[in-house]
């Protein structure tokens, strides 16, 4: 029988405030281990947490973006489970009252992808094997944490993939979080079931827990859909349980099963008072969200008439269109910066890190100048290109590496004499063109970029050949 | 009732007596008859004559407050940087802190002098203080008598003249019965109006640190110097400071009688209330009667709600950090259990298991949220029986101090003597317990007075009535420092 994949992921992220959720200790990643601690978050006896707002407003600020409503009336509760790296015995998480309910994350496709619920929570510190003992560090522990819930709407693999990196995209965009899953400031949580193609019941599900990394979450799913598809055709039934997934194998595993599902005895933390948020606040958070990646990818193909390739590969990068845009504001056009951004900058930005990062040498405005040279006819894109790698490299102003010659361009009358040589050179295009091939003035355009080192201005010698032909 | 501390301020200003000396007498004192009293679990003398010899320099400079140099002590679940905190359990054996509670750190601000941490009920679950890991105190006024608890080495201290003054905490009457039952002071303050920061949790949304003292004025004054808002802990609250000036006067107060506070009481204890409220009556309060129905709910309530959040608040307690930890083990988990059935006393155990019980996923309902349902619910019997009435005059424990070992064999009458102080901490309400007299067997019985929220000015003000009109006598412990 034919099966269909049914998931829907739970989504940590680490929220990028400067502090952690109770207490004023640094969330920096790294450190010593213990040394960004005190009494709050090392759960220390008559300690006591006290609610960061900055972890509220940017949980609003997630919620807002993933078009959830916020609870202005919110709580936070005891999670009750013991283990070494959890200091008080329980985490300060939240439960039957989200900060934010019912919204989705749209996909490329147009379809949506349901978000149940987003609430705030802190993060437990990290066991660390080391020479035969097992020492805590808890550093990360009351680091703030969101968790997105998405409904069992993902059908696929790539849908899966294609919602993480969604959020993903969401969560930098609104500065709510780096996103890195390398360092384990996002981690996902996969529910799967399968189910015959075409069934609306849905079947029993596992969860493959803490995905940090996207293939290796792309592969625990294809392995675990395959595994279920093979217990099901065989005649068995799939056993509800959290799985492990091993990096080395490529399998998933069973942790644990449901009668052995921990019961967490939640309850509303007396620590912390209600959570009362002014309507006020929440539509001043609102005001204040920059552009969304589905709004910024709609404008550049839309308005500014960028290819949705193009367009695609810039709106990824924060970075890129803050920069992208720096150039535009100074006049650039934004046709030929996305293209020398896409194809000559990305080039020397060899991983999706360093395009993140977007450390390079030349500012916006020194681009917009070299743009502008090329959009006002005074050199050709392919001089620009040659510019713009030695910029790359060396940094400066534009100014510094082209020549007087260089700018001058080619003069008209040299520029006419040039053309006549092309059509002499090339009878057989030029036959061709007469004919109706448009595309045989291209051989013509060679001739004459050939013979002037690219500095000729192509479209005025597109205007001189058409007139000589005629 | 003497108002020791500001008889010793004033001694202290007036430079009849130095910090230093006033605290080497209390130590004098300690040294001598802790050993039968058994209030104080640890002593902090060296802090304690540092702390004298500051005290003695803001007084020579002139910047003397009120409980400047004044000796004092504080429960073992206070946090004390650098000092033991164990909560009288075997689990936080050696267990320093290495931050101060926010109360006693305003103590210090005003240069008070701390002589030890006093003997309690294992993090503060009992009413007799005999759970504790060092032995139970005993009451100064019959050996033979518990102090009550869960701050009995506190009112030990107090009463037997080893302290000036001490700081308790009251879940469900700690403060309150101890002071009853040793013939003392004890006020627990408005929920949140003293910050628990630095208190070692038993049930969060109950606990209160409070003050024991030898008179309502002193009362006053320890608490005008630790309540306050504090950025440590969002539940703490301002209320309207105190009256420095209490003048006793009473005429126009509507003191409130609530008859199920009296419905089956002992006839001695119920007398010496009522003898107390006649006093009041003839000063001119108006006696009315108000009604809080569901009033004998408190107590299980109660039970459910301090279990619940106690078996959360002990899950940090797993060897791992600091404490007790078990010897011989394969496991962390094995070392966990281990460390917790060694390191937890009986008491403990069984609240614990309570509370996680009544937390269980199908057992929830039907136990926690109707606990709280019904919290909410007497919480709105007590406010509109605020609306009649000032403030209400109850008895603060149905009988006067067990004998000692009473409560091991008998530990539903045991839970049974708080019926009368749990309400007010499910309710977070102010209550005093002052002295009203004695029972014929000589042993102090205490009357309680419960104000609304944030009424703690008018409860101390309508307590210092009986204290001037010396309704509140008792004959002084000797062999404790006299002042």
């Amino acid at each position: 029988m034919k099966y269909e994949l049914v998931s829907g992921l739970e989504t940590h992220v680490e929220l990028a405030t400067a502090t952690k959720i109770f207490c004023s200790c640094t969330t920096a990643f790294g450190g010593s281990p213990n040394t960004h601690c005190c009494p709050v978050c090392t759960g220390q006896p008559g300690a006591l947490p006290v609610l960061n707002k900055k972890v509220v407003e940017f949980g609003i600020r997630a919620g807002l973006a993933t078009h959830c409503k916020i609870n202005t009336i919110t709580h936070l509760d005891r999670k009750n489970y013991c283990y070494p790296d959890l200091p008080k015995a329980y985490q300060i998480s939240q439960f039957d009252k989200p900060l934010c309910e019912n919204g989705y994350v749209e996909l490329e496709s147009g379809k949506r992808i349901g978000i149940t619920r987003i609430h705030i929570e802190e993060d437990a510190g990290k066991l660390v094997h080391e020479r035969g003992f097992t020492f805590v560090d808890y550093n990360r522990g009351g680091v703030p944490l969101i968790e997105i819930v998405s409904e069992p709407d993902i059908s696929s693999v790539e849908e899966a993939v294609e919602y993480v990196e969604k959020l993903q995209l969401i969560m930098r965009y609104i500065s709510v979080s780096d996103c890195k899953m390398q360092e384990g400031s996002m981690r996902c949580d996969v529910n799967i079931s399968i189910r015959p193609e075409g069934s609306k019941i849905l079947g029993t599900r596992t969860e493959i827990k803490n995905m940090n990394s996207l293939s290796f979450m792309e592969r625990a799913m294809k392995f675990e859909f395959e595994r279920q598809s093979e217990l099901l055709n065989g005649g068995g039934e799939v056993e509800q349980a959290t799985m492990r997934f091993d990096e080395q194998t490529g399998e998933t595993y069973v942790m644990r099963t449901k009668e052995d599902a921990q019961d967490y005895r939640y309850f509303p933390e007396p620590d912390i008072l209600t959570v009362t948020i002014p309507q006020k606040k929440v539509d001043e958070i609102r005001a204040d969200l920059p552009e969304l990646p589905v709004e910024k990818l709609k404008r550049y193909t839309v308005e500014l008439g960028i290819n949705h390739a193009t367009a695609k590969l810039l709106y990824k990068y924060k970075k890129v269109c803050d920069w992208f845009e720096g150039a535009l504001k100074n006049g650039a056009s934004a046709k030929h910066t996305a293209n020398l951004v896409v194809g000559t900058i990305y080039s020397t930005l060899a991983t999706e890190e360093d395009k993140e990062k977007f450390d390079i040498k030349v500012t916006s405005a020194e681009m917009a100048k070299l743009v502008k040279l090329v959009d006002e006819g005074k050199i050709n894109i392919t001089l620009a290109q040659m510019t713009l790698i030695k910029m790359l490299e060396n940094g400066g102003e534009v100014e510094s590496y082209l020549s007087a010659e260089d700018l001058a361009g080619v003069d008209e009358s040299e520029l006419e004499k040039l053309c006549m040589q092309a059509i002499e050179a090339n009878p057989q295009a030029v036959a061709d063109f007469k004919e109706g091939k448009e595309k045989a003035i291209f051989a013509l355009y060679g001739f004459i970029k050939r013979a002037t080192q690219g500095k000729a201005d192509v479209k005025k010698a597109d205007g001189i050949i058409r007139k000589l032909i005629k | 009732m003497k108002d020791v501390i500001s008889t010793l301020s004033k001694k202290l200003q007036n430079k009849e007596l130095s910090s230093v000396e006033l605290t080497k007498a209390y130590i004098s004192v300690i040294e001598k008859q802790n050993g039968a009293i058994n209030a104080y679990v640890n002593t902090t003398f060296d802090t304690a004559l540092k702390q004298a010899e500051y005290a003695d320099k803001l007084i020579k400079e002139g910047n003397a407050m009120p409980l400047t140099g004044i000796p004092m002590t504080l429960k073992d679940n206070i946090a004390t940087d650098g000092l033991l905190t164990t909560c009288c359990s075997k689990i936080l054996r050696g267990f320093k802190p290495y931050y101060d509670a926010t109360a006693y750190k305003k103590l210090k601000e005003q240069g008070a002098v701390l002589l030890g941490k006093t003997n309690m009920d294992e993090f503060a679950m009992g009413s007799t203080s005999e759970t504790s890991v060092y032995g139970a105190p005993k009451n100064p006024r019959n050996l033979s008598r518990v102090t009550g608890g869960s701050s009995g080495g506190g009112a030990a201290a107090v009463c037997a003249n080893l302290a000036a003054y001490a700081l308790g905490s009251d879940t469900g009457g700690s403060v309150r019965q101890p002071a009853a039952f040793c013939g003392v002071v004890g006020f627990k303050p408005t929920y949140g109006a003293v910050s628990r920061y630095g208190l070692i949790a038993y049930g969060s949304s109950l606990d209160q640190i409070g003050p024991i003292t030898h008179s309502v004025s002193d009362a006053a004054v320890v608490y005008d110097a630790i309540r306050g808002i504090d950025k440590m802990d969002m539940t703490s609250c301002e209320t309207p400071s105190s009256p420095t000036k209490l003048d006793g006067q009473v005429k126009g107060l509507k003191i409130g009688i609530a008859k199920e506070f009296f419905e089956g009481l002992n006839p001695e204890i119920s007398s010496a209330v009522n003898c107390a409220v006649s006093a009041y009556q003839k000063a001119g309060a108006e006696i009315i009667e108000v009604s809080i129905p569901d009033l004998k709910t408190a107590l299980p309530v109660y039970y459910i709600i301090a279990c619940a959040e106690a078996s959360s608040n002990l899950g940090r307690y797993d060897g791992i950090r600091y404490g007790y930890r078990a010897e011989n083990y394969s496991s962390v988990d094995e070392m966990i259990i281990k460390t917790r059935t060694e390191g937890f006393g009986k008491e403990v155990q069984k609240r614990i298991m309570l509370g996680t019980y009544v937390l269980s996923s199908g057992y929830f309902d039907a136990y926690y949220k109707k606990a709280c349902i019904l919290r909410e619910r007497i919480k709105g019997e007590f406010k509109k029986a605020f609306e009649k009435c000032d403030l209400l005059f109850a008895p603060t424990a149905p009988n006067t101090a067990f004998k000692l070992g009473f409560s091991g064999g008998n530990a539903i009458e045991t839970y049974l003597s708080d019926v009368s102080t749990v309400p007010v901490n499910v309710c977070g309400l102010p209550a005093i317990s002052i002295p009203c007299g004695t029972d014929k067997k000589g042993l102090p019985i205490g009357l309680q007075i419960i104000g609304g929220k944030f009424a703690d000015g008018k409860v101390l003000f309508a307590a210092y009535f009986a204290e001037k009109e010396g309704l509140c006598t008792l004959p002084e412990i000797e062999g404790g420092v006299k002042i």
